[in-house]
């Protein structure tokens, strides 16, 4: 296996894009990621593309050759693939090129991600995204994706001492990150009554718990590390590259509240990187929900079951903390345009350890980490990645 | 969702069919041909559930899907069945009174309308049994 390096990132603004197609937001994410690896099309051996629900959106399937198309591609006639895994598709199209070059079938691969999702009312996409559950089993009895998650926080919170503000908080940090990245979706900053005087979605969650629906993608540019020099002076490396799944329905887990897919490429990511949690500078977590983040903290096991919440609120995670996560805004105020999460979150951590984040730098940060959730749990992608 | 695709699970959303592994005993819902822990040498039988369970965990749904958006706010729950095997499902009371622990029994109900076919679906809700 060849050690791998992503050399090239491109992100678009995340938002409600009304101006924007499917097809503008990734050929502006493709373009700006060959630009930043000072690459053109010509140098493209394959590509990877991680899209959720394209034919519910936009009733488009077919996705991978579509990009290859409108990338002004068609010509070279190079392999094109869709990779779908709900929200966890831009992270399992990022390891999907990280395998295509280490294995040596290819040399420059691009992976991106994208969604458009406010093309249709919120009803549909609230049912497009509940595809990513079990249709049969939760979907058809009125199981919603908020739904989920708010059976996570209220098993959660009766086994362990997390509080509402606690809760909270995780989105007020994740506002506060948004309001100094300039991709993100919400650029402006939250208090805690502003979780707690929104709306129930589903009870113990509010409006201000959850991810907002976006349009958005994002591209990233991964070539073996012998010769990433060629394209750019701050290769980033690319450390460990896991993947795992689990049940498709919540209520089928061994614990409601522990992700154990998240516990397992975790565990691998460590020990394939051969580092401890310790060593982690910053991590991007799947912030879909705050609970979500919660669990995510403590499955990856960067503190105990049941400490998460605590530590939130100590800003042990903020921008100035000892392990701050999701310096983007994360997805709740960066936004989620769930085939696009995976690889924006790779375009954050590189653009972190480049040293290039400006007012959310994290100053001196050597090793970060991505963590990408399909459905409730049943895929996790987790990458690592090195100066 | 379609017709022929929910009919083809009427058994087990109208009359809680499922299956029993008579080698180990363990309880499947829905219905499994394969058990995991015996894997060829379990043997797998129908099994009617008794309908009877506890709430493991829930929420209130006030923001749902357009099929459901009507029923809203609605309990929404995971139950664990008295043979064992956990299912998500509506419990039909004031949606506050959920409690963990409570114990449930299922009824046979209207899930949902599709707006575009007209049909109706009925499937297993749960009511509170105490
Ligand atoms: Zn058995």
């Amino acid at each position: 296996m060849r050690d791998v390096a992503v050399i090239g990132i491109g992100c678009t603004p995340f938002g409600e894009k009304w101006g924007s197609s499917f097809r503008d937001l990734f050929v502006e994410a493709g373009t700006l990621a060959l630009d930043d690896a000072n690459l053109s099309g010509e140098d493209i051996d394959a590509m990877y593309v991680g899209n959720m629900s394209a034919g519910r959106f936009i009733e488009q399937e077919h996705i991978g050759a579509l990009i290859a198309d409108y990338s002004g591609l068609s010509t070279r006639h190079i392999p094109s693939t869709r990779v779908e895994a709900a929200c966890a598709s831009g992270g399992l199209s990022f390891r999907q090129a990280v395998i295509a070059v280490a294995s040596g079938m290819e040399d420059i691969v691009v992976a991106a991600g994208v969604e458009k999702m406010t093309d249709v009312g919120t009803g549909a996409s609230v049912d497009a995204l509940a595809g990513a559950a079990d249709r049969e089993w939760e979907g058809f009895v009125g199981a919603t994706f908020p739904g989920l998650y708010a059976m996570i926080a209220t098993d959660y919170m009766s086994r362990y001492p997390l509080t509402r503000e606690q809760l909270a908080q995780v989105a007020v940090k994740n506002h506060y990150n948004g309001a100094r990245n300039p991709i993100a979706q919400f650029q402006q900053e939250i208090t805690i009554d502003t979780v707690l005087r929104s709306s129930l979605v589903a009870d113990p969650l509010r409006l201000f718990d959850c991810s907002p629906i976006t349009d958005g993608a994002a591209a990233v540019i991964v070539a073996p590390l012998d010769r990433a020099r060629e394209f750019t002076d701050t290769p980033i490396r690319v450390l460990a590259s896991e993947q795992a799944s689990d049940t498709i329905t919540l209520h089928d887990r061994r614990d409601i509240s522990t992700l154990d897919a998240t516990v397992a490429a975790g565990q691998r990511a460590f020990k394939t990187a051969r580092i401890t949690p310790k060593e982690i500078d910053l991590v991007e977590v799947h912030d879909c929900f705050t609970i979500a983040e919660i669990c995510a903290i403590e499955d990856l096991g960067f503190c105990k079951k049941g400490e998460a919440g605590m530590l939130t609120m100590e800003g042990v995670t903020a921008l100035n903390g000892d392990l701050p996560v999701n310096t983007s805004g994360g997805l709740k105020a960066c936004g989620h345009p769930v085939g696009a999460t995976g690889i924006k979150q790779v375009y954050e951590i590189v653009t972190q350890l480049r040293g290039d984040a400006k007012g959310r730098q994290i100053d001196g940060a050597k090793i970060g980490m991505t963590h990408n959730v399909g459905g409730t749990g049943a895929t996790v992608a987790v990458h690592i990645f090195g100066v | 969702m379609s017709v022929a695709r929910f009919w083809r699970k009427i058994p087990q959303r109208y009359n809680l069919i499922g299956t029993v592994c008579k080698t180990c005993g363990r309880h499947f819902f829905p219905p499994r041909s394969f058990c995991p822990d015996c894997r060829r040498s379990g043997e797998i039988v129908e099994y009617k559930f008794k309908g009877t369970g506890t709430v493991v965990t829930h929420t209130i749904i006030r923001t749902a899907s357009d099929q459901f958006e009507d029923l809203t706010p609605y309990a929404l729950a995971i139950i664990k069945l008295d043979e064992g095997p956990r299912i998500t499902a509506q419990i039909v009371c004031t949606p506050e009174d959920v409690k963990i622990g409570m114990r449930v029994k299922g009824t046979f109900r209207r899930i949902a309308a599709d707006g575009a076919s007209g049909v109706i679906y009925y499937g297993t809700k749960y009511v509170p049994d105490e």
